[in-house]
Formats: C-alpha cells, structure tokens, sequence
C-alpha cells in the first residue's frame, strides 16, 4: 500500500447483515461483503432472490444500520449517520416507480425536493423562478412533453414517467454514487427500454458512479463497465473491462449453475 | 302557522351564532387538516389540546394579560403539546395514534391543573375579549366588525399556512407525509418535520381554545372532547363539498384550506338546524360520528362498488 491512501468512489469493507436475528425466521442477508468502486465506475448487479443484491444497495443507502463492517462514500465513512444525512451522496431510483417521488406533490415540487437533497430546508420559497426554466430544460430532454407540466401532480404521471423524473431528480444534484434498485422491474418492456436508454445518458453526461441491480443478464452485460454476481449475501463473480464486455448471458448461466447447483433455472432470471 | 314562521325565525336566529361557532373552530380544522390530510397522521391530541389552549387563555386573561397575548400562549402550548406527541412517537417509537393518545390523557389533567378546578369563566363586561358570543347579539356595527374580524383572521391564517406550505420547509413536510421512504432518500429529516408538523398543527388547535374559550367566556376541562371528530367532519365536508373546484386549480391548496374552514361553518349550521329539529342534544355526538363515519367511507364504497351506486351519497 502507498503513502497515500486512495478514496474509492464507494468502499464496502466486511459488510454483515442477519435479519431477525434469533428467531425462526433469521436471515443471513449479507454475508461479508467487499466492494470498491472506482470513480465513474458504471457496476451492474445480478443474483437470484434473495443473493442480497437489493440489500446491499439498501445497505448503502442507509435504510437500516449493519451489523457490521464499514461503508465509505467519496472518503466519507457514512456507516453511523442515518438515512436522510446519507442522502445527500446519493441518487436513488426505485423499483416502484411510486417510490421515488411524491405523488400528491407537482412534477417542480419534487424537482425542487430532490435540487435540495443533503441541504437545510429552509423558509425559502420552495420553487425558485429560475430554477422553474432550468426545470423546464431538463425535462424537455427527457422528451415525455413533461415541461409543459410543471404544476401537474406526479400521481397523474404513468410508471415510466415518473421512473423517468425520478432519474432526472437523482441527477439534479449530482450525486456521489447513484443506485438503480431494479428500476426497470416493474415496467413494460418498451418502456422499460426506454428508461435504461435514459439511465445510460444520464450517467455519461455527468460522468456518474452508478450501481444498477437488475434481473435481466442481457441488460446486465450490455451496460456499465463492471458486473457483479452475488450468491447468498456474498460477492462471487466480478469482472470488468474487456473481459465483461466479452460476456455472454451462457457464460452468467455457468456461473450460476456453479455456485447454485442448478437451482437457479427456476428462479425468475430473465434470461432473453 | 304562526308557529312554524316563529320556529323558522328562531333558526334564522341561532345562525350567526352558528357561523360565529363555525369560524373559530375552522382554525382548529385547519390544524385537523395538516396531521390528517398533509402528515397523514391519526393526531388525537386535538381533544386535549383545545381544551388546554381555553384553559391557558382564559387563566392568563384573569390575571390581567392581554387577551391577544394569551392567544399567542395559547398557540404556544398547543406547539409544546404537539412537540410532546411528536417526541413520543419519533424518538420513543410509539405508534403515532397511541403516543396521541398518551398526550390526551395527560393533558385532562394538565389543564385541570391549570385551571385548579373543571371549569373557569371570563367575564365579557371585564375584559376586552378578542371575541364573544356578545358581540354576534350587539347592534350592527359590532356584528360587522366581529364578522370581519373573524373571517379576516381566518384569510389571513390561510395566507400564512399557504405560504408556509411552499417554502421548502413547507415541502419537506409534505413530502413527509405523502411518500416517506422519498422523502428520506431526498435527505428530509422525516423525524424532525414529523414534529414540526404536528407542533403546528397543535399550536392551530390551542389558538382555537383560546378564542373559542373568550367566544363561551369560560375554559371547561370537557371543551376539547370530540373535537378531533368536528375537525375530521370540517375537512371531510370541505373536500366533498369544494373538492372538485378546488382541484387543479392556481392555489388550489388556499381553497382547499378555504374549503375546510367553511366545511366547519357547514357542520355548525347542520348542527343548529338539526337541534332546531328538536334533536336531542345529548345525540349531537352519535350524530356527529355517524355523519363523519358516512363521509369518510364513501371514497371506498365509490372504489368498491362503482360510481353509480353511491352517486346520490
């Protein structure tokens, strides 16, 4: 090791999590877990139910404490501060696409909200004039006709709009690491597309470190720079570069069948 | 004959009363409004924080404090109650309707303390009361200006709420309440404005004592009971009755909080009317439940069974 010690964009060391914990229903759900992520690194997560995929992201985010083990976020040690105070390293998009945003709340409200996240809400005008054009340009880019909707409420929004303005807000503050807990899951295949399309631009335009769990290995092999198998609360595969960009959905089916025995073409991997 | 037009007269005759009633209580609704509807809260501290906002108001006003400056305190306690339920729920874990209950309780008794026995009075001729039942009876430029002092103080309040709830602030409470797990991943403090929320709730609720307790001239340990049902009745009258004119328009939000004050006035007219009706007024709070119960379940029953059947209400 040198001198200097290197800040990762996200550093994992040893995380420990068992839910319900002495009783019957106790469940390893990280296992000792282990990541560093680079800067701008774009890392993609698959794994059967219940491999600790979305746990981990969780873990990162702050939803619960670990038992334990460290997480560092740009040099930050973040383990001990609670969610909201994480908050303001992090981008964060749902698998339900009600759970980004607010529905009772217009399209600028939750802008605004999310321009805001990691500072003091203060007495302050919630909507600032300005801001209300900057809203307006960057929903235009988004090409759903939502500029025009700026006081319209979220609620009347389909699920693809809103993942798709959830992403937007992820990246109104430009956040340390931005995670995608299968935000595509639970939309129509076109749609759903469509908002990886959404998520790829989002991330090379500011240049973002991002951690997207998904179900589907095509999706999984065809974005980011890095991918992540996990298997019963561990990390069992990692690779990157060239070598992931050689990766064949068969080559993920070996590697499950290896550590699973076969169990794993039942579970609800989309392999097309 | 005669006697019907006399009764009519008599009813014509309790409806500033009834109005009067209406207003003051419309800003305990709007303090109904903010847990129940914007936190979406079962806040239950209302029925003692009503009572303690009469209390403190009336204790303070016989010993010789301005009758506005113990509304202030009396909006002042109201915060402090709600901070406590706040507190008990966000820090201790307790399920927000229990911890409102808890705060309730104790309450009765705080204000039985405060007032050393269940009820004191305030008399009208000693005090220069901010309002009272005497002046809706005085003659008419006394009527103009309590009606215009009233419903000007409600304008106002809803001014101020209106723009309170579009500062950041504002929307961070609303967020709160609306979509909790957004909220936190937008770095909200869900705990704080939680709280927050519910000490201005609270404070609404107390200021409401405190006028309410000048309007009767007295301060009762039993003022406050039921009050979280008139609230719920207020804001459920006010969004059947406005919703629709409310909804997608510019400030919308300041008509709805409208909409809930005059959702109280409503609810006090009905209730003069069916006390006109020769009800007994020992069923005013049966009927009062059965009405609140009625309103609220219709958006489920229309969900259920389709929209024609409960069309008619």
């Amino acid at each position: 090791m040198s001198g200097e010690t290197k800040n990762y964009a996200l550093e994992l060391n040893g995380l420990h999590k068992t839910f319900n914990a002495g009783t019957i229903n106790e469940k390893v759900a990280l296992d000792g877990v282990d990541l560093k992520l680079e800067e701008g690194d774009f890392v993609t997560i698959i794994g059967g139910n219940g491999a600790g995929k979305s746990t981990m992201l969780n873990a990162v985010a702050g939803v619960w404490p670990v038992d334990s083990g460290s997480i560092i976020i740009g040099g930050v040690n973040v383990t001990a501060l609670p969610e909201h105070k994480r908050a303001r390293f992090l981008g964060r998009v749902f698998q339900d696409p009600m759970t980004g945003t607010a529905a009772t709340m217009s399209i600028e409200e939750n802008m605004a909200i999310a321009a805001r996240r990691g500072g003091r809400r203060t007495l302050k005008w919630g909507v600032g004039k300005e801001e209300r054009e900057d809203f307006k340009r960057q929903l235009q880019t988004l090409d759903l006709g939502l500029e025009d909707r700026l006081s319209t409420k979220v609620g009347l929004l389909s699920g693809g709009q809103r993942q798709a303005v959830t992403l937007l807000m992820a990246s109104l503050k430009k956040p340390n690491l931005l995670l995608l807990d299968e935000h595509t899951a639970a939309l129509d295949p076109k749609t759903a597309a469509k908002v990886l399309e959404l998520s790829d631009k989002i991330i090379s335009e500011h240049n973002l470190t991002a951690m997207m769990v998904t179900h589907n290995m095509k999706d999984a092999i065809a974005h980011g720079n890095r991918l992540i198998m996990m298997h019963e609360g561990r990390i069992i595969y990692d690779v990157r570069g060239e070598e992931k960009k050689n990766l064949r959905v068969s080559d993920l089916l070996a590697k499950f069948e290896e550590v699973s025995g076969g169990e794993f073409a039942n579970d609800r991997m989309i392999l097309s | 004959m005669i006697l019907m037009t006399i009764d009519l007269f008599s009813l014509l005759n309790k409806m500033p009363g009834a109005c009067a009633q209406g207003l003051v209580w419309g800003i305990m609704a709007l303090g109904v409004y903010i847990t129940f509807r914007l936190l979406d809260f079962p806040d239950l501290t209302v029925d003692g924080t009503l009572a303690t906002g009469g209390a403190v108001a009336v204790m303070l006003i016989r010993a010789g404090v301005n009758p506005w400056v113990s509304l202030l305190a009396a909006f002042a306690v109201g915060m402090l109650a709600g901070m406590i339920t706040g507190l008990l729920h966000t820090a201790l874990g307790i399920p927000g309707i229990l911890a409102s209950i808890l705060t309730q309780i104790s309450l009765y008794s705080v204000n039985l303390n405060i007032m050393g026995k269940s009820n004191q009075a305030i008399n009208v001729d000693q005090y220069r009361l901010v309002v009272s039942l005497r002046y809706i009876s005085g003659d008419s430029l006394t009527i103009f200006k309590f009606y215009g002092g009233v419903i000007l103080g409600c304008l106002l309040l809803v001014a101020v709420l209106y723009c309170y709830f579009g500062t950041e602030q504002g929307q961070a409470i609303r967020a709160t309440g609306c979509n909790m797990r957004m909220a936190k991943a937008q770095g909200i403090n869900t705990n704080f404005h939680t709280v927050l929320a519910l000490m201005i709730s609270n404070g609404l609720v107390g200021l409401c004592g405190g006028l309410y307790a000048q309007y009767q001239g007295s301060a009762d340990v039993n003022m406050g009971r039921g009050a979280i049902v008139i609230g719920l009745a207020s804001v459920i009258i006010g969004e059947v009755l406005f919703g629709k004119l409310c909804a997608g328009r510019k400030m919308a939000f300041a008509f709805t909080l409208i909409s809930v004050i005059i959702g109280s006035v409503i609810y006090y007219a009905v209730i003069a009317f069916v006390l006109w009706m020769k009800m007994p007024s020992e069923d005013l709070k049966l009927f009062s439940a059965i009405v609140v119960a009625v309103f609220l379940s219709i958006p489920y029953l229309k969900e259920k069974y389709g929209k024609k059947g409960v069309a008619r209400g």
